[in-house]
């Protein structure tokens, strides 16, 4: 990354990070969201231990992907509003990189509150301890995926009449992977079987993830603002 | 290429060429189709297993085929808009979803009918199927889309994105629906693909598949003829075109 | 584009081309299936100022936006030092400041954090202190106020105040006096003035008259 890339991810992360910081109920919101879902998700099936230990990997990950997909309406928003986002695909920095500091900013204020907040829930779901270390290593690398194949679709959706149904329809599917790989990763872990092969899986979508993506919601912004 | 795709890709040509075209594909492909659906339906022998039931993989396995296939033009066709800017590409690929999504809605049908009689129920989680259900998905998405912006140049792009990020994702989603299906279920029976099929069936299959392909050329032709009299409704070529239709 | 063998030809006009900051070539705008424009052309050199001007809904806020590289003309194009923008497009908007019809104002930064991260985003470096920018403006005594509590008038100082911050051979304004009072008005008139006896060019869409001494002032009537 040359400077002046790196000057230009500077501040639009330092601008995003400090955006967060100033609207913390916001930051909040899909957090909440998280801890109701796993509760009505436990409602519905009943607290048995059996029932439980079996659950408590997909039931982690199923929330975290709504949640995710709630905040992601975010990620474009508010600059798609107040003009910022003109402002940014007309700067000289590559829009690239630009959206980069985005994903990664929307990461540090929404994925890892998220990862810490998943681990906090495993106390209520029985995990079993052996599990906790790779259910800690798939979020790590599962969420970044989720900002960024989710800041794609959002760049895709800002400013549509309807976007906050149509971005769940759009992304959803496209989560499928991550999420087979990481809850067979974690039901391996919880039965003591090896669960390299599934985080070099994860590991291999979210490399794939980082050299795609910023690229591909670069061109959806300027395919949207056209 | 950029010139080719400007001098073929003008709205005006594509839209002279393919009024040629169309019928041609569309005669071809009913041909085609008497003949595979004879060949299926009467001169080729029921399965010692599965009885008169497999017939139905004559529809089910070329749809599926398709359902992928046009997934991999309309991305193909939003890439090539998107670059050059190619209109008739970006007609293309719109024109063409929908089609592929009943080709897929098919596929899943037809397999889901093959397997009441054979697995005893509607609806198996096969990997295959699941895969073609997530594929539905995609084109319900990328309709979605195309329909939410109301501008169709900027839907077209921003269409074209969305299909190549799942394009991208297509062979990810289809590997990790594989091993899946492996980890819970345990080898299954595979039954579109046995290990090796006799001549009887494997005619009428591929005369059935080539049909299928053509009757896409066809429909996709005249679709797309339609999106570009709609995008181009301003220009002086599409308002020559309905004077001259009236007129007849 | 006119082939070589014209431009030896004419050698002047080879030279006269290159003069010329920006162009618009025979510009056709569609929006939503109707034509808002079409065969919109003009050249402005250094020192010129054009104003745009036009009925509601007749495209004004199109133009700039085609003209800044956002939008897509349906034909034409637009010509940066005789180069079409998309090819030259780096340098192009290393060179434009644009204020487009939303300020580009982040409500939750402070005016000071706003024109900070406007500077991140540019690429030169800022022509002078940030303080002074503001001033300029009058809005020096805002300078760590939230935008959320200034006015749209106060709102649009700071948007234009990035023009003053951020040195560029190129303004395209879009109707930058909404909502700004009498003396604000007289303060772009000021700003524009200065930035075209600097050998800069601006394109200012506005219902209202640009009055920029004896700057010369092209129109153009959508």
């Amino acid at each position: 990354m040359s400077a002046s890339a790196r000057s230009g991810f500077g501040g639009v992360l330092r601008r995003d990070l400090l955006l967060g910081a100033r609207q913390r109920s916001e930051l909040a919101n899909p957090i909440i969201f998280y801890v109701i879902v796993i509760a009505l998700l436990v409602l519905a099936v009943g607290a048995d231990a059996a029932v439980l230990d079996r659950l408590a990997p997909p039931v982690i990950w199923i929330a975290a992907l709504l949640a995710s997909t709630l905040s992601l309406d975010q990620v474009f928003h508010q600059d798609f509003a107040d003009g910022s986002l003109e402002q940014l695909l007309l700067s000289h920095h590559p829009l690239a990189v630009l959206v980069a500091a985005k994903i990664a900013a929307h990461w540090l204020l929404y994925g890892v509150p998220m990862m810490l907040t998943a681990l906090l829930v495993t106390g209520m779901l029985r995990l079993p301890d052996s599990a906790l270390a790779t259910l800690l290593a798939t979020l790590l690398l599962g969420t970044p995926v989720f900002s960024l194949i989710g800041a794609v679709l959002a760049a895709l959706t800002v400013g549509l009449r309807g976007s906050g149904l149509l971005l769940p329809l759009l992304i959803l599917p496209l989560y499928v992977p991550l999420l087979i790989f990481s809850v067979g990763a974690v039901e391996d872990a919880a039965r003591g079987l090896p669960v390299a092969g599934e985080l070099y899986l994860i590991a291999s979508v979210l490399a794939l993830s980082i050299c795609v993506m910023p690229i591909a919601a670069a061109a959806a912004l300027r395919a949207r603002l056209s | 290429m950029f010139t080719f795709l400007h001098k073929y890709g003008s709205p005006q040509h594509f839209y002279r060429l393919s009024r040629g075209l169309a019928p041609w594909f569309g005669g071809a492909s009913a041909l085609l189709f008497a003949a595979g659906l004879y060949g299926a339906l009467l001169l080729s022998p029921p399965d010692y297993q599965q009885g008169e039931g497999v017939r139905i993989i004559y529809v089910h396995v070329p749809s599926a085929w398709m359902s992928l296939m046009v997934y991999v033009i309309m991305a193909a066709a939003g890439g090539v808009g998107l670059i050059w800017k190619v209109k008739v590409a970006d007609a293309f690929a719109r024109a063409s979803a929908p089609l592929g999504a009943a080709f897929t809605f098919l596929a899943l049908a037809t397999g889901s009918l093959w397997g009441k009689p054979m697995w005893g129920t509607w609806w198996v989680w096969d990997a295959r199927l699941t895969s073609e259900l997530i594929l539905l998905f995609l084109y319900l998405g990328y309709m979605a889309l195309q329909t939410a912006i109301e501008d169709r140049r900027t839907a077209a792009r921003a269409g074209a994105v969305l299909a190549l990020v799942g394009l991208v994702n297509i062979p990810i989603i289809h590997f990790s629906v594989l091993w899946w299906s492996t980890l819970h279920q345990g080898p299954t029976l595979r039954p579109f693909a046995p290990p090796a099929i006799h001549m009887s069936m494997l005619v009428p299959l591929m005369v059935m598949a080539v049909a299928f392909m053509l009757y896409f050329a066809a429909v996709v032709l005249v679709r797309t003829r339609n999106e570009l009299l709609e995008l181009e409704r301003n220009s002086n070529w599409a308002r020559e075109l309905a004077a001259e239709e009236a007129a007849r | 584009m006119p082939s070589p063998a014209v431009i030896e030809q004419f050698p002047h006009a080879h030279a006269a081309r290159s003069e010329l900051l920006l162009e618009g070539v025979s510009l056709e705008c569609i929006r939503n299936d109707a034509v808002l424009f079409s065969g919109v052309s003009f050249a402005l050199a250094p020192g010129e100022i054009l104003h745009v001007s036009g009925p509601n809904g007749s495209g004004k806020t199109s133009l700039l936006r085609i003209l800044c590289g956002l939008g897509l003309p349906e034909r034409g194009e637009v010509r940066w030092r005789g180069a079409e923008i998309r090819s030259v497009f780096v340098d192009f908007v290393s060179r434009v400041q644009y204020v487009g019809h939303s300020d580009g104002i982040s409500l939750d930064l402070t005016c000071a954090e706003n024109l900070e991260f406007a500077c991140a985003l540019a690429a030169a470096d800022p022509g002078r202190p940030l303080g002074e920018a503001l001033d300029e403006a009058g809005l020096g005594h805002c300078s760590s106020v939230s935008a959320r509590r200034l006015s749209a008038g106060q709102r649009r100082r700071l948007a234009l105040a990035r023009l003053l911050l951020i040195p560029a051979d190129c303004w395209l304004l879009d109707e930058p006096f909404t909502a700004l009072d009498p003396d604000g008005h007289a303060l772009v008139n000021g700003f524009v003035r200065r930035h075209a006896a600097g050998g800069g060019t601006a394109v200012i869409s506005s219902h209202e008259p640009v009055e920029a001494g004896g700057v010369p002032i092209r129109e153009l009537v959508l």
